[in-house]
């Protein structure tokens, strides 16, 4: 007689070619995409302190606890481990104040993980980028509370407790630059951080090295932050504020949370299109819209907005914009 | 030199048997010999269950151009004709022979022919003859190959050793040690399309058959040309732009760009049968993978089976989880060892847990990774979404899902573990069933 186990171990895997794969995992990806975030996280904990730490453990386990929850509620596999949850709570507390009140930020993760995520059937099918979706939300929920800046611990020489953009926006250029005390100490504070402003957005320097080795990693194309960063430049200098070409194009490019979004939110794979050019069409429309916002818009800052709007063509630019198929010329 | 666009880069896996020299199997007891060995018109045995058959002797054939004919691999008797597993097919109908363990050869077999005194007519129907096909996996008949219709003009012989499927050496071990027949082999080919230009395409990771190659053809019309390794550079269209800088037209063939393209194998198989007057009856093929005790390269007769080459290799080292028929990216699982070896087999994998991925399918994120990966700039991601939506008729028109060549070079990188080759498989049997219905209904 056929015992069960000679019969189990005399069983073959018989399943479609390929039989070999890479080895790379959509966890992989996004414990890789939070690494590369580390840099910048450590940096806010240590310049913005407790409240910022605070802030960033309030979003992730709430992004994280929602996705359980969900997940239990609708009898789905729980995916919690493959951080892709993780990854959206870290990013929108990123983009919030540091001492936004915790019930405010708990708020915005579970919008961000429950509707913007798996309303729309969970990961891969959500066209917006969660995390921009929680903030958004949070911004006409609660906009006295998501635009209070209080003062930093670690920096003394910057009395105002407002944002660069802020400052610019409501003061003009020559209030901004006297705050710094001169153009090189603003670039300087901009470069390193040590200004005022959302969690994760502050230091240009540390995102860029931790969205370097994205791009080193394969995970984000090149193109896509360069070309979001250089056309909010070249707008911003073209459109200055006194005539053509005369605006600050390098503060505009290390303000707000451009570096942070064109680095990390605007190369979110489920949200932008699937090929290069179509990336760098979205990059390009995301940065157009970042410069009309600052610069025409009522808000200071519009990285979030304009993402958000890019998400919405992201099938658009996907159902014209094709790769080069082998052997189509005839 | 530039390569190709997208492909992937896999381990190679080739050091388990690339030094190892070709060794002739002993003779099988009996070989299992399947009918549908080719693409084409199917064959019909012309021998009966009882009758007494020689090594080389005709088996079964057929009248239509586009078939090959099969011939006994070893002497011996007829034990039945019957219904068998097939590496590819499931199954089929195959003539079963059980050794006399004399390894007679049919009368006037072989023989000693010059070839170059034979015409290119001849030639041609030599090849026929001795049913050759591709032998790198393809099966398509080598003489209907080499008999372009009249409005091709064929310019460029073009002969693939890039063998860039992991793990196989076959191709590599036989340009080493059996140079000379390549080269015959390939001046007849040459001599029957009537053409003067040749390549040879070798991945540049076999630097010693290049070289080998190289000496081979030297002073003659061929030249022999290194190409960047990457999956699949075996593809011929990729082969074919690589070396000629033509691309070969969606849905067209080789031949439309003025080439054809041979694999190894079946260059050695055309030498044999000519100069020698043996059909196809053998082959070379890489027995390796993670679960073999001693992974070799083997001549084995056709219609050995799976078990036989294993037996050969040492039996199993390690616990037996997947058997593959041919390459571990474009080949065949297997259900059973008990399956026979086929003119198409370029290679047989015994693979432990070690090497099987058992990663469980989720939603595709949209990563990109298969655009970039697939070598005809086409959308894996959306063609995959198509079948699984069941929308054939929309990936068919608009997202080009029968230029897919199933290379899988788009599952090999998908983080999303999607199967993504069998979503278009089953696309494109859906498509070819709903124009069958189109057709049945004008003719009603």
């Amino acid at each position: 007689m056929v015992n069960e186990e000679s019969l189990t171990m005399n069983l073959l895997t018989v399943s479609p070619s390929p039989h070999i794969t890479s080895g790379e995992s959509i966890p992989k990806i996004m414990w890789t995409v939070s690494a590369a975030l580390a840099p910048a996280v450590i940096f806010a904990a240590l310049h913005f302190g407790v409240p910022a730490i605070t802030t960033m453990l309030v979003g992730i386990v709430s992004a994280v606890a929602t996705e359980y929850l969900v997940q239990i509620i609708r009898k789905k596999e729980v995916t919690i481990n493959d951080g892709s949850a993780f990854l959206t709570g870290l990013l929108l507390a990123m983009c919030l104040p540091p001492d936004l009140p915790w019930y405010m930020t708990a708020s915005g993760s579970c919008l961000a993980i429950a509707v913007a995520k798996h309303s729309m059937g969970g990961l891969g099918y959500n066209i917006f980028n969660p995390a921009h979706i929680g903030r958004a939300a949070l911004m006409v929920s609660w906009p006295v509370a998501m635009t209070t800046w209080s003062k930093m611990t670690t920096q003394v020489d910057v009395v105002s407790s407002a944002t660069p953009l802020n400052i610019l926006k409501q003061q003009g250029y020559a209030k901004l630059l006297e705050t710094f005390g001169g153009a090189p100490n603003m670039y300087k504070a901009m470069f390193l951080g040590t200004r005022n402003g959302s969690i994760g957005e502050t230091s240009a320097i540390l995102l860029i090295l931790g969205g370097l080795f994205l791009i080193y990693k394969g995970y984000v194309k090149w193109e896509v932050p360069a070309v979001m960063i250089g056309t909010v430049g070249l707008l911003t200098w073209i459109f200055g504020p006194s005539g053509l070409f005369t605006g600050d194009a390098l503060f505009h490019m290390m303000a707000g949370g451009l570096v942070l979004g064109a680095f990390f939110m605007a190369t979110d794979m489920v949200t932008i299109p699937i090929t290069r050019k179509g990336q760098i069409i979205f990059a390009l429309g995301a940065g157009v819209l970042t410069a009309l916002i600052r610069l025409k818009g009522g808000y200071p800052e519009g990285v979030c907005y304009s993402i958000l709007l890019m998400n919405c063509v992201t099938p658009l630019i996907d159902r014209y914009v094709k790769p080069k198929k082998f052997g189509a010329r005839r | 030199m530039k390569s190709f666009h997208g492909g992937v880069h896999p381990d190679d896996s080739k050091k388990y048997t690339a030094a190892k020299p070709i060794e002739t199997a002993p003779l099988p007891e009996k070989v299992i010999i399947p009918l549908r060995m080719h693409i084409g018109a199917p064959v019909s045995p012309v021998v009966k269950k009882g009758d007494t058959v020689k090594k080389g002797q005709l088996i079964a054939r057929s009248d239509a151009f586009v078939s090959g004919n099969i011939h006994a691999s070893i002497s011996g008797k007829v034990a039945e004709i019957a219904d068998y597993p097939h590496s590819v097919f499931g199954s089929s109908m195959s003539i079963v022979i059980e050794s006399d363990g004399m390894d007679a050869w049919a009368e006037g077999i072989p023989v000693q022919r010059q070839w170059e005194k034979l015409d290119a007519k001849e030639l041609a129907g030599i090849i026929r003859e001795a049913g050759i096909v591709g032998m790198g996996g393809a099966t398509f008949p080598t003489h209907v190959k080499l008999a372009p219709p009249p409005d091709k003009k064929i310019d460029t012989f073009i002969l693939n050793g890039s063998e860039c499927e992991p793990f196989l050496t076959a191709d590599y071990r036989s340009m080493l040690e059996y140079a000379e027949r390549i080269v015959t082999g390939v001046e007849i080919a040459m001599k029957v399309l009537g053409v003067n230009t040749g390549y040879v395409g070798i991945e540049d990771n076999k630097p010693d058959a290049v070289k080998a190659l190289q000496d081979a053809f030297n002073g003659t019309r061929v030249k022999v040309v290194a190409l960047p390794t990457k999956y699949p550079q075996g593809a011929e269209k990729m082969l074919i732009v690589m070396l000629t800088g033509r691309e070969v037209p969606s849905g067209g063939l080789p031949m439309d760009v003025g080439t054809v393209v041979q694999n190894v194998g079946t260059v050695i198989a055309i030498s044999d049968a000519v100069t020698k007057g043996i059909p196809l009856i053998e082959r070379v093929l890489t027995v390796s993978g993670s679960a073999v005790k001693e992974p070799k390269n083997l001549l084995v007769r056709i219609g050995s089976t799976f078990a036989d080459a294993l037996n050969l290799c040492g039996g199993l080292g390690s616990e037996l989880v997947k058997i593959i028929s041919g390459g571990p990216m474009m080949g065949f699982a297997q259900s059973t060892m008990d399956v026979p070896v086929i003119k198409g087999t370029s290679g047989i994998l015994f693979l432990n847990k070690k090497d099987v991925n058992y990663g469980k399918e989720s939603a595709c994120i949209h990563c990109g990774r298969c655009v970039e990966a697939c070598p005809m700039g086409l959308n894996p991601s959306m063609l995959s979404v198509l079948g699984e939506r069941r929308l054939y008729e929309e990936a068919k028109e608009e997202y080009s899902l029968l230029d897919c060549m199933e290379c899988g070079s788009c599952v090999y990188v998908c983080p999303a573990k999607r199967n993504i080759v069998q979503y278009i498989r089953y696309a494109k049997a859906q498509n070819a069933i709903q124009a069958q219905k189109e057709k049945a209904k004008v003719a009603v």
